[in-house]
């Protein structure tokens, strides 16, 4: 620092662990208690340092919450929304900022405003919308007296229900036309000199360019798609599709007669839910970050 | 903003476009529109189409004392949680930005909470201050009955704040230290030459150039409670005890789910959808402030 505080000094460096204790504690907390057995775990305040029953305790819950196939599920889901996300964004960015056409600010605005409401405000039409995806289409079409026989497509139960939602927004399109605007116009201009189209300019140009964007992206969006837990609790009915933050709901330890709580198989489950983002921004925390500012969200 | 160097196939723009105007439309406007049309109509209790009624399920809704309940329940939670999550980001990042020796380490592990989904939030909270076990539970040893989340409702509320907030902390945090390291060091430097010290720095140069960002935080951290908080909510105390925490997206969950009444849900949603596009109004017309002055 500029000038010598020693008393600041000592004070700064007390209130940064005080915060690090309070970031890290709750975290090292659900990791000891998952170590212990079901007296350990129940005795009040619970000891913090770890027991010797880890393997056990994870053995025990991941079986009995076919924990393999809910991290499994959640894993497709994260992926398909990432891989979605990104490569409609780009698309759509593409079309908005390197075509002149009428449409392109409607368009544009129209995909923008998605982002005042998230997805939780309106659950119960997309909901049946979910239920039946072409209803909108078929609605419409009997508005102009048409009997198209569209059929009916059920999402629920279906990773497409549990993906598609989520990609409907507008979050990347804004963060690739943000980029695609501050790419130098002379980089379409010689494309176009040396007799390149559209797609080659996009493929072979414009997506190296936007390598380090798209690592942005997809970390927020991994973490974003993994950590959802209202959508995929209504859509989901069938064990089978289920994903891992949905699980934790039926690992709440309820009062159960003459029986101490399962609150270390619950905070067993607990850091296996919080693991996968959690080392996503632990090992990329440069992208993450970036992401995180760029979007605003 | 113009391209100079743009393409005219006009039949691929489209095409690039559709995918993204086809699900916006599907699973946004569609639904959107159907929130309308179900909060003006009510469905007949032996099936058949909806009847129109007007405002009448807006009436309904705002002359039910359990709504209000959950409106005033909501606008507290949303104000608590943002006071205590914003006050602690600035003043954390306002000493780690001191930069003394393993502030980094700090900078690295403050913003993991951020990355812990909403339901996991919410079952190690309710583990930390659960009342038969864990380690808040201990000062009912010496004043017995004092700490209780499932029977008091205080408690309970007070609950789901810290949870939200440990979250939301990490995600303010890294908006105020961006926002502080991207004030020009020698500023600071000439400042301290002019014999200013650190508190007066603090006052005169860091709080008025983070006053964009204090201000964008304020309203992203009220929108995130008003509806990022379903998941610790459901999991911690359910709405309850006695409708403490009952927060309008969990009770339009509960409704619209639960008790199976779209109406009654699409009426509240529509109020809600109200109060989130008036928050991101505020912040669009304060993120073009802060493009033109940056």
């Amino acid at each position: 620092m500029i000038e010598r505080t020693p008393i600041l000094d000592a004070v700064t460096h007390a209130l940064m662990l005080l915060g690090l204790v309070l970031a890290a504690l709750p975290i090292v907390v659900v990791f000891v208690a998952s170590t212990h057995d079901l007296a350990t775990v129940n005795r009040v305040p619970m000891p913090l340092w770890p027991g010797d029953h880890m393997a056990e305790n994870y053995a025990r819950v991941w079986d009995k919450s076919r924990f393999g196939e809910k991290m499994l599920n959640s894993l497709i889901v994260a992926t398909g929304v990432t891989v979605g996300k990104i490569t409609i964004a780009a698309l759509s960015a593409f079309s908005i900022v390197y075509f002149r056409y009428r449409l392109r600010m409607v368009f544009f605005w129209l995909i923008f405003i998605t982002l005042m409401l998230p997805l939780e405000v309106r659950i119960v039409p997309t909901y049946a919308v979910a239920a039946d995806a072409l209803q909108p289409f078929r609605v419409i079409a009997g508005g102009f007296g048409l009997e198209l026989g569209i059929p009916q497509i059920n999402l629920l139960n279906s990773y497409a229900g549990l993906i598609l939602p989520l990609v409907a927004t507008a979050t990347g399109t804004f963060l690739y036309r943000q980029f695609f605007l501050t790419v130098p116009d002379e980089l379409a201009e010689a494309a176009k000199m040396d007799g390149a189209g559209p797609m080659r300019f996009f493929i072979d140009v414009l997506i190296p360019l936007s390598r380090a964007n798209m690592a942005a992206l997809a970390t927020i969006m991994f973490v974003y798609a993994w950590n959802q837990y209202l959508w995929p609790l209504l859509i989901t009915t069938d064990q089978k599709m289920a994903t891992a933050t949905m699980q934790l709901q039926k690992l709440v330890p309820g009062p159960l007669f003459g029986q101490p709580p399962l609150w270390n198989e619950a905070m067993a489950a607990t850091l296996m839910v919080m693991a996968p983002p959690l080392l996503v921004v632990v090992f990329m925390q440069g992208w993450f970050v970036k992401g995180l500012v760029a979007s605003d969200k | 903003m113009e391209k100079r160097a743009a393409f005219s196939d006009l039949r691929l723009a489209g095409a690039l476009i559709a995918p993204q105007l086809l699900l916006v439309f599907v699973f946004f406007y569609w639904p959107a529109a159907q929130a309308v049309y179900w909060a003006f109509t009510t469905q007949p209790p032996f099936g058949g189409s909806n009847e129109w009624v007007g405002f009448q399920n807006f009436e309904q809704i705002f002359t039910d004392r359990v709504y209000w309940n959950s409106v005033g329940v909501s606008f507290l939670f949303a104000g608590l949680s943002t006071a205590l999550s914003v006050g602690m980001a600035l003043l954390f990042a306002l000493f780690v930005d001191r930069r003394l020796t393993g502030y980094r380490v700090h900078r690295f592990i403050y913003f993991w909470p951020y990355a812990v989904a909403a339901p996991a939030v919410g079952l190690a909270f309710r583990f930390i201050f659960a009342p038969e076990a864990g380690f808040v539970s201990a000062v009912n040893q010496w004043v017995p009955g004092l700490w209780n989340p499932a029977l008091d409702g205080k408690d309970a509320l007070a609950l789901i704040v810290l949870a939200n907030s440990w979250k939301m902390v990490a995600y303010n945090f890294i908006f105020f230290l961006a926002a502080l390291q991207s004030i020009p060091r020698p500023l600071i430097e000439a400042a301290a030459m002019d014999g200013a010290g650190v508190l007066r720095r603090a006052r005169d140069i860091q709080f008025p150039l983070l006053a964009p960002t204090f201000f964008f935080l304020l309203v992203i951290n009220v929108t995130e409670s008003f509806v990022d908080s379903f998941g610790i909510v459901d999991i911690t105390t359910g709405g309850g005890p006695a409708r403490a925490t009952d927060l309008m997206v969990y009770k339009i969950y509960s409704d619209g789910f639960k008790g199976l009444d779209y109406s009654m849900a699409a009426a509240q949603s529509i109020v809600l959808m109200g109060v989130v596009i008036v928050l991101t109004f505020i912040q669009f017309r304060y993120v073009e402030r802060r493009v033109h002055y940056s």
